[in-house]
């Protein structure tokens, strides 16, 4: 604020003495280096300067929001990957055989698990209740085996798999409908293991 | 402690666990069961009959009620029980009892001192001819004061039929919430449900011939079973193993000293260990591929019967006890659902019970060792997973005939059935042996 009030002072002496002299025009002088010019460039470069700033943070939120998105995506991505890795498959009554229509569901963990090998898992066997109680244990465990044993045919190291069985004990689905029996015959995916930073494949 | 003042005799009595407080279930206690012939004729089927005359005293008609079931549910006697009239004073009229056709009669006080003070009048003979004085425990009611009642009936039992009753045995079986499971014990009267503490998430749980021990499949959330032993009376484990990836359905062996049960991580074999050991478990069968579990001992240890999923489907084998000469036991005659599973080799040696599969649901089934004739024992609702009493006569089982898992108790010799539990969602039952009285002082 002085320094404003103090270049204005300068302009006003530099008028009066412009006015003082009536001689014939000379060669202009060299103008002298005014102050007033002066003091507009620094309005201008403040001015440049907020507009760098302003542009400077336009970008810098731009880039932020476009990081985000990329984040939000990938975590989306990562999201979706995890829920494939867990997503539950269904077996036949009596049987430990991966069904035709399940093996999407397995072949989709794949690439996620290649990408990633790091990751560990447990596969949990799970029966419906018409069986006995502990061969039920038994049948839960060969299904879970034979998950293990499916996905290290395609390529992914059984070492990676942890193998239990709850047989008919963590039913999902109560009651005593075909409908119940078949949600309940199914092997559960759960990460263990590296799964904190999915790579996304 | 059983006294006797004139005549001793110190049968298996029963008592278990002390410092317990269980639920009471007095109107239960003090209700006589259906069944019971009350009044003056009857039919005796053979059965000796025991006339139980009114019992004075604090609690003395819940004493006298329990007595009364235990008699009733040995299915050995016929209960005579006047349910009128003022506790006899003087000398019995004998001559009464014999047109009663009774052979004993039972006169039972419940001292002010809390002693439950027992004459057993044989009735031919015009005498007495055993006493008991037994301190009942406090409080009335509580598990240790349940097991002197029952020891008591056992006592009489064994006087007025020369054969040990099972008044005094326990129950143990897994509850299932649908997310975990948890032990609990039952009198064989169906009275003292409650359950054992520290025994949550474990199921398929058998007794130590002692009866003080237990062993049993620990299945937490992360699916890691393992087989755990433990005191009844201890507050944590005292061994587990849990080598394989699945380990389940453990027997101890009928001399108490190992462990037989079903481990693997994938197909799975029977493996015994000895708890204590560090030893490794060793492995009794060779039946790469298949599922083998659930295994039984003859009374004499030397051979266990066992599900196998050899044929694959499941059927009952027996094998030496080292695992070698394994053979079919459930050959034939089956029909076309093929499962038959969970045997239980009975106590006389004479018969293996299992569960097999029959129009879609199982039923209660046993099999005779020596020449492989069957017998099916139920067909209402599904009833599975037979467990013997120590009398070789009385089966426990998980029954839905009422609608949800019960446990049943079902007499071979009569055909007899009565519900054990309430309460549902039961699996696994085990009955005990015969329990030791081993009240703390």
């Amino acid at each position: 604020m002085n320094t404003l009030r103090r270049s204005v002072s300068l302009i006003a002496l530099v008028a009066v003495a412009a006015c003082s002299k009536k001689q014939p025009p000379a060669p202009a002088p060299a103008p002298a280096p005014a102050p007033a010019p002066r003091v507009n460039q620094d309005s201008i470069d403040r001015a440049n300067a907020a507009k760098a700033a302003a542009a400077a943070e336009a970008e810098r939120q731009r880039l932020a929001a476009a990081t985000a998105a990329e984040a939000s995506r990938l975590d989306a991505a990562r999201t979706a990957a995890r829920a494939k890795l867990g997503m539950v498959i269904y077996f036949d009554y009596d049987k430990d055989e991966i069904r035709e229509d399940q093996r999407v569901t397995l072949d989709a963990k794949v690439p996620i698990l290649n990408a990633n090998p790091d990751v560990k898992m447990r596969i949990a066997g799970h029966t419906d209740d018409r069986g006995s109680d502990e061969y039920n244990l038994a049948l839960g465990q060969r299904r879970a085996a034979a998950v293990r044993r499916y996905m290290a045919a395609r390529g992914v190291a059984d070492g990676r798999f942890e193998v239990v069985s709850f047989g008919e004990q963590r039913p999902a689905s109560p009651g005593e409908s075909e409908d119940a029996w078949a949600k309940n015959r199914r092997a559960e995916f759960e990460i263990t293991g590296g799964g904190t930073a999915l790579k996304v494949p | 402690m059983i006294k006797s003042a004139r005549l001793l005799c110190v049968c298996c009595v029963c008592g278990l666990l002390s410092g317990l407080t269980p639920a009471q279930t007095r109107a239960q206690d003090t209700a006589v069961a259906s069944g019971v012939r009350i009044g003056l004729t009857y039919d005796r089927h053979g059965k000796p009959g025991i006339a139980i005359t009114p019992v004075s005293g604090p609690n003395a008609d819940s004493v006298r009620a329990i007595l009364i079931r235990d008699f009733d549910f040995s299915d050995r006697i016929t209960v005579i029980a006047p349910d009128s009239g003022e506790p006899p004073t003087g000398a019995l009229n004998y001559p009464l009892y014999a047109k009663l056709l009774a052979t004993t009669v039972v006169q039972a006080v419940v001292t002010p001192a809390g002693a439950l003070h027992v004459a057993v009048h044989d009735v031919a003979q015009k005498r007495v001819a055993l006493v008991l004085d037994i301190a009942l425990p406090t409080p009335a009611y509580s598990g240790d004061w349940r097991a002197v009642v029952h020891a008591a009936a056992d006592s009489i039992e064994w006087i007025v039929t020369g054969q040990k009753g099972i008044a005094g045995t326990r129950v143990m079986y897994a509850r299932n919430s649908g997310r975990s499971t948890q032990l609990w014990t039952v009198d064989s009267d169906g009275a003292n449900a409650r359950p054992v503490a520290g025994t949550e998430n474990a199921m398929s749980p058998d007794w130590h011939p002692s009866g003080k021990k237990i062993v049993y499949d620990l299945l937490p959330d992360d699916g890691r079973h393992r087989i755990v032993v433990r005191d009844l009376t201890g507050a944590t484990p005292t061994w587990s193993t849990g080598a394989a990836s699945l380990n389940f359905s453990p027997v101890f062996t009928p001399d108490g000293s190992k462990v037989v049960f079903a481990a693997g991580n994938d197909a799975t074999d029977l493996y015994e260990a000895s708890p204590g050991s560090a030893d490794p478990p060793r492995r009794l069968t060779s039946r790469k591929g298949s599922s083998n579990s659930s295994p039984t001992f003859s009374p004499d240890g030397r051979r266990i019967a066992f599900t196998s999923g050899l044929l694959g489907h499941p059927e009952v084998y027996i094998t030496d006890a080292d695992g070698s000469s394994s053979e079919l036991l459930t050959a034939s005659g089956f029909g076309d659902r093929l499962f038959r599973s969970n045997p239980a080799w009975s106590p006389d040696n004479r018969l293996v019970a299992f569960q097999s599969r029959i129009n879609d649901v199982f039923q209660v089934m046993t099999i005779s060792v020596r020449d492989n004739s069957t017998r099916q024992w139920t067909s209402d609702g599904a009833n599975e997973d037979p467990s013997w009493a120590p009398d070789g006569r009385h089966l426990v089982f998980v029954s839905t005939r009422t609608g949800t898992k019960e446990l049943w108790v079902l007499d071979l010799d009569t055909s007899r059935a009565r519900q054990l539990t309430h309460g549902g969602r039961v699996q696994n039952p085990a009955w005990s042996p015969r329990l030791e009285l081993s009240r703390q002082p």
